[in-house]
């Protein structure tokens, strides 16, 4: 993950601000690659926790997409050992039954000896029943995030995978104002949650960015930009979108100030990669230079030698203070510098051992204004 | 299953691992010939299979796969689960949104039923569950998306707790329209595998039928990570299976 976004999830909420929240977006052809790196983060954040080195103590996983064994599995893969897990991962599995189907189908058949399928003999896995009910899904959230172990106030971060399914039960509003309250809630040390775009108007995620301090996009790495994905045709060269993503994030300041990042995502297997990319002006930049023959940089050497140019206009003083003549200057004052009186140049000139071609010019009267607009030819009776 | 129809591209394209296939097809193009074939090689590499049919009667199937050298009407005694929802389409006049939803939990009940007798028996090979097609079970729903959806749900949790895999069929021309996408996206979502039938995009020629794409999302199969994720083939169906062939291998 861009380091950036890793250092604000791990370090938290500051005393009176809300949670950093992190706004996942994805489109279709970029989901594997956006559930990865939701399982990247969340594992991130997740060995981050079980080193103490966040403000977290735990991560509590709202699972829809994927079962929480998923999850579990990843991070053991990460290097988490089971104890680890146990100690800082909490997972409220909305995933198993999410709207009590298989509640209601055991208790009509109470009699058979059914097992119960979802019911896990793990103790940090909560089976959820009724996601429709956004209130209580919130209440459960924080309960099981209060379970984490710890001394002082505990802080711990929730992951939402994803918001996607979370709407199709539940409003717009009630979604905001879960995780609005998340946010504010003075537990939280930070939130991320997951969301396709593409199933959503665009107005709806846009809704739920504004609630965040971070927004990350993945971007396919090749577009077809002459056929559109329901043309059917050959698709080989989409290739590449399986094993890499642009990953656009954008890290809102607390002073407003937006700051654009970029990076490539790979994916290879178990492996996660973010490679960073040179950010967006930089590449204008270097696109838009011309691309010339000669050269067209200076070397240190012509660059002081043009520093010691002296130009045309810089001799004429000489070092002594320059005085241009401005006829617009009254006559009194200038009666002080005889130098520069017309008739002190006027004497002067003829005495002059070498004579050279000079004009001066002697206005005729101070009524007339140096750059008056009058046409000086309207006396010309033509 | 190497010698049932192995090594041919489809299942070259499949590998394996995928729990979710979604099939999309479109009236020029019928992709009902990937479900038998699957259906059968279900079968026959001895897993036990659930058909949810709404859209043809058993005999039908009885009598493509016949042809295809598989006796379904043998199977249904052992391993095959017929659900015929046929008349589920015909008899469903006016229902409420509880009774629809109620009906699909039943539903739900029953394949979830099959599958726990098919796992405590001694078959504890994979089972396939197998939907011929969600675009009439959306009707069958009343056109209530949200019940169809948590359906499928529900049977993808399936997969994750029980050895299972699904095989959906969908007519993906009928969702073109940006309103309509609802389910098709859903389901794209979903699908660890897409197969897609569509028309040739050459025009038309007598010994190819159609083409196929097969898009290997496989998120998290480990074992193939550089593999081929996009294969594009034609193919020409016949009476007992089909031919899978890159084009201008053939002539």
């Amino acid at each position: 993950m861009s380091e950036a976004v890793a250092r604000c999830l791990r370090d938290g909420r500051l005393d009176g601000e809300h949670a950093p929240a992190l706004a996942v977006g994805s489109t279709l052809r970029c989901s594997p690659l956006a559930a990865r790196a939701m399982l990247h983060l969340a594992a991130a954040v997740a060995s981050h926790a079980a080193a103490g080195k966040a403000q977290a103590r735990g991560l509590v996983i709202v699972a829809f997409d994927r079962s929480p064994e998923v999850y579990l599995d990843f991070m053991r893969r990460r290097g988490l050992d089971q104890n680890a897990l146990n100690r800082c991962v909490h997972i409220l599995d909305c995933y198993s039954d999410p709207i009590g189907w298989k509640e209601k189908i055991r208790s009509q058949q109470q009699h058979e000896s059914s097992v119960d399928l979802c019911a896990t003999n793990k103790a940090n896995v909560i089976v959820f029943r009724n996601v429709k009910d956004v209130d209580k899904l919130l209440c459960s959230s924080i309960d099981l995030g209060r379970g984490f172990e710890g001394t002082g106030k505990i802080c711990f971060s929730i992951a939402v995978d994803s918001i996607s399914s979370m709407l199709r039960h539940a409003s717009v509003s009630s979604i905001s104002s879960f995780l609005s309250n998340l946010r504010s809630h003075d537990q939280i040390s930070s939130i991320f949650w997951l969301i396709h775009s593409d199933l959503h108007e665009p107005k709806f995620s846009r809704a739920f960015e504004c609630l965040t301090t971070m927004v990350a996009s993945l971007e396919p790495a090749v577009v077809d930009s002459v056929h559109e994905e329901e043309i059917p045709g050959d698709v080989s060269f989409l290739e590449e979108n399986y094993s890499k993503a642009k990953f656009y994030v954008r890290l809102k300041r607390r002073n407003g100030r937006v700051k654009h990042l970029y990076e490539e995502l790979h994916v290879e297997g178990n492996e996660v990669r973010f490679v960073s990319m040179p950010s967006v002006s930089t590449e204008v930049n270097q696109s838009l230079l011309p691309k010339v023959q000669f050269n067209l940089e200076l070397s240190e050497k012509e660059r002081s030698d043009r520093a010691n140019v002296v130009l045309p206009f810089e001799h004429q003083g000489k070092g002594e203070p320059i005085r241009i003549y401005d006829g617009r200057r009254s006559l009194p004052e200038d009666q002080r510098d005889p130098n520069l009186t017309a008739s002190a140049l006027l004497d002067e000139v003829p005495k002059s051992a070498t004579p050279k071609g000079e004009i001066h010019y002697i206005r005729d009267s101070d009524d007339e204004q140096p750059d008056s607009d009058e046409d000086p030819d309207d006396d010309l009776d033509i | 299953m190497e010698e049932y129809g192995g090594g041919d591209l489809l299942s070259e394209a499949m590998g394996p691992g995928a729990r979710v296939v979604v099939v999309e097809d479109r009236v020029e193009a019928p992709g009902a010939f990937v479900l038998h074939l699957l259906l059968k090689r279900a079968l026959a590499g001895g897993g036990g299979a659930a058909l949810l049919a709404l859209a043809q009667p058993f005999s039908h199937y009885d009598r493509v796969l016949r042809k295809m050298g598989c006796n379904l009407s043998l199977h249904r005694k052992s391993r095959l689960h017929f659900f015929d929802l046929f008349a589920l389409l015909l008899c469903s006049g006016v229902a409420k949104g509880d009774a629809i939803s109620d009906s699909f939990v039943q539903l739900y009940g029953d394949i979830q039923r099959v599958m726990d007798a098919n796992r405590a028996g001694d078959n504890a090979d994979r089972f396939t569950l197998m939907i011929d097609d969600v675009s009439l079970l959306e009707v069958a729903a009343h056109g209530s998306v949200d019940v169809v959806l948590d359906f499928l749900h529900y049977c993808v949790t399936l997969t994750s707790e029980m050895n299972c895999s699904l095989v959906f069929l969908i007519h993906e021309d009928i969702y073109s329209s940006e309103e309509g996408a609802g389910l098709l996206m859903h389901l794209r979502y979903i699908a660890d595998l897409v197969i897609r039938a569509a028309p040739l995009s050459t025009g038309l020629a007598t010994d190819v039928h159609g083409q196929l794409s097969v898009v290997n999302k496989c998120v998290f199969s480990e074992q193939r990570p550089k593999a081929q994720r996009i294969w594009n083939f034609h193919f020409r169906v016949k009476e007992n299976g089909a031919d899978f062939f890159y084009a201008g291998s053939r002539h």
